[in-house]
């Protein structure tokens, strides 16, 4: 049952509740008109603590196709979050106007926290710094789920900042979830899958390198990212990593015609534009299956259809 | 060895690491109980060479998870009405409450007031603790 639930990182849900998003998702996509109407009458609070535009945009315009209606702000400064006033008072009072709230933060551990005072109105992580970000892991299974029809028995190729990466470390826990997976991380040394990460997966999931070429011929999936900026102390050093992987047409020919690549955008230069219009390219499609994905998760977490 | 008469009900804890007394006797904050409490140090141990040993003559129940991240080799004895009723060993507790603070600076702990955070075991030998909040590990230090 996800209703009435919180969704504050992925492994809160079971493999079996993220299947049944999925599939309400796939429903949802093949036959909108019915769900126009919905969540009719149900309010969401989207709390934006710190700008995100495409994710705000995201769920906003998921609740809004279903018929339902968005308060909340994006700007704290305006709001009595600038009074002084605690997070876990704000939640309390949101309890009392809204049906379900998402919430983005840019402390860590804020969404659970919240939680606690939201008094069984359902929560959704929306990102918390650095911590979670479970509805893109979501819009990237999705994603899978629909471009390649299963989750399982994939080579998948992770590319990019695999250190500070917390989208691709939350994508690759919950796709080791997934029987039969196995990994590739392409990365350079310095910004290799740490430690304590790779602790966590079977030591025959995967395989480390630093050569995108030779590692892309028999992939199902490349998961590209970028290498972030706000990471860097070193301005040299960022300079230096942030264009050592460049996907291009020519790298691209070598891989497989049914492979997928993917990549949680914003892009800097990782994925060149002549890539954009190759029908291997999901990137841009991604964003489309986030919103259908939220939308399934919604209407689950609210109970509406049953 | 100094004779402390035999306690009548209460804790002992045993086998304390020496020197090690003290610093459990404040972390508990034995001073502020209003019943009798003996802190016992440099004690000739068979097994340790020296130990040291506190006596609680209470009812009160002590924070023994607390008691078990600071001294987890510590021998606990309860005694009721002059008898040995339970005699146990620490262990370092799988769940800490209210005792460690997260050292992630992007942590909402640090900046909303949570009155008691829970911490959860993740590696026995070097102490480290999951935030509950943001997951962070962090290794409880020994002061
Ligand atoms: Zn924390």
């Amino acid at each position: 049952m996800l209703k009435g639930r919180n969704l504050i990182e992925p492994g809160d849900f079971s493999i079996q509740e993220l299947d049944e998003i999925f599939r309400l998702a796939d429903t949802i996509i093949a036959e909108q008109g019915r769900f126009i109407d919905i969540c009719k009458g149900k309010l969401l609070a989207s709390l934006f603590y710190e700008p995100s535009t495409r994710t705000r945009f995201s769920f906003e315009s998921a609740m809004l196709r279903l018929g339902g209606q968005v308060i909340g702000f994006d700007n704290p400064s305006n709001s009595s979050v600038s009074k002084g006033e605690t997070i876990g008072d704000t939640i309390r009072t949101v309890a009392c106007y809204a049906d379900i709230a998402v919430i983005r933060h840019p402390r860590e551990g804020t969404a659970k926290l919240v939680s606690e005072f939201s008094n069984g109105m359902p929560i959704i992580n929306a990102g918390d710094g650095g911590h979670e970000h479970p509805t893109q892991t979501l819009t990237d299974l999705l994603t899978i789920h629909y471009e390649k029809k299963r989750l399982s028995n994939l080579k998948i190729g992770v590319c990019g900042d695999l250190l500070f990466g917390r989208t691709i470390h939350s994508f690759v826990k919950t796709m080791n979830r997934y029987p039969d997976n196995q990994f590739v991380f392409i990365s350079p040394k310095e910004l290799q899958m740490p430690e304590h990460f790779l602790n966590l997966l079977p030591k025959n999931a995967y395989v480390e390198t630093d050569d995108l070429a030779n590692a892309i011929s028999d992939l199902d999936i490349l998961y590209m990212s970028r290498v972030q900026r706000e990471r860097f102390v070193n301005e040299a050093e960022y300079m230096r990593l942030k264009d050592y992987y460049i996907l291009t047409r020519k790298k691209l020919s070598l891989a497989k015609e049914d492979m997928i690549v993917m990549h949680p955008l914003p892009r800097v230069n990782e994925i060149a534009r002549e890539v954009d219009s190759d029908p291997r390219a999901v990137y841009f499609e991604q964003a489309r299956y986030g919103m259908y994905v939220r939308m399934a998760l919604i209407a689950k977490l609210l109970g509406v259809l049953s | 060895m100094i004779n402390v008469s035999k306690l009548k009900k209460g804790i002992v804890i045993d086998h304390i690491e020496e020197g090690r007394g003290y610093y459990i006797f404040k972390e508990l904050k034995l001073n502020e109980i209003k019943d009798p409490v003996v802190l016992m140090q440099n004690i000739p141990s068979r097994k340790m060479g020296k130990k040291d040993l506190i006596k609680i003559e209470t009812d009160l129940d002590l924070d023994l998870n607390a008691l078990g991240l600071i001294n987890p080799n510590a021998t606990i004895n309860i005694v009721k009405n002059g008898e040995l009723v339970r005699k146990f060993k620490l262990t370092l507790p799988k769940k800490v409450s209210g005792l460690l603070v997260c050292k992630n600076p992007r942590c909402i702990t640090q900046s909303e007031y949570i009155p008691s955070i829970d911490f959860y075991l993740v590696d026995e030998d070097k102490k480290t603790y999951r935030c509950e909040y943001c997951d962070t590990y962090t290794t409880y230090m020994e002061k």
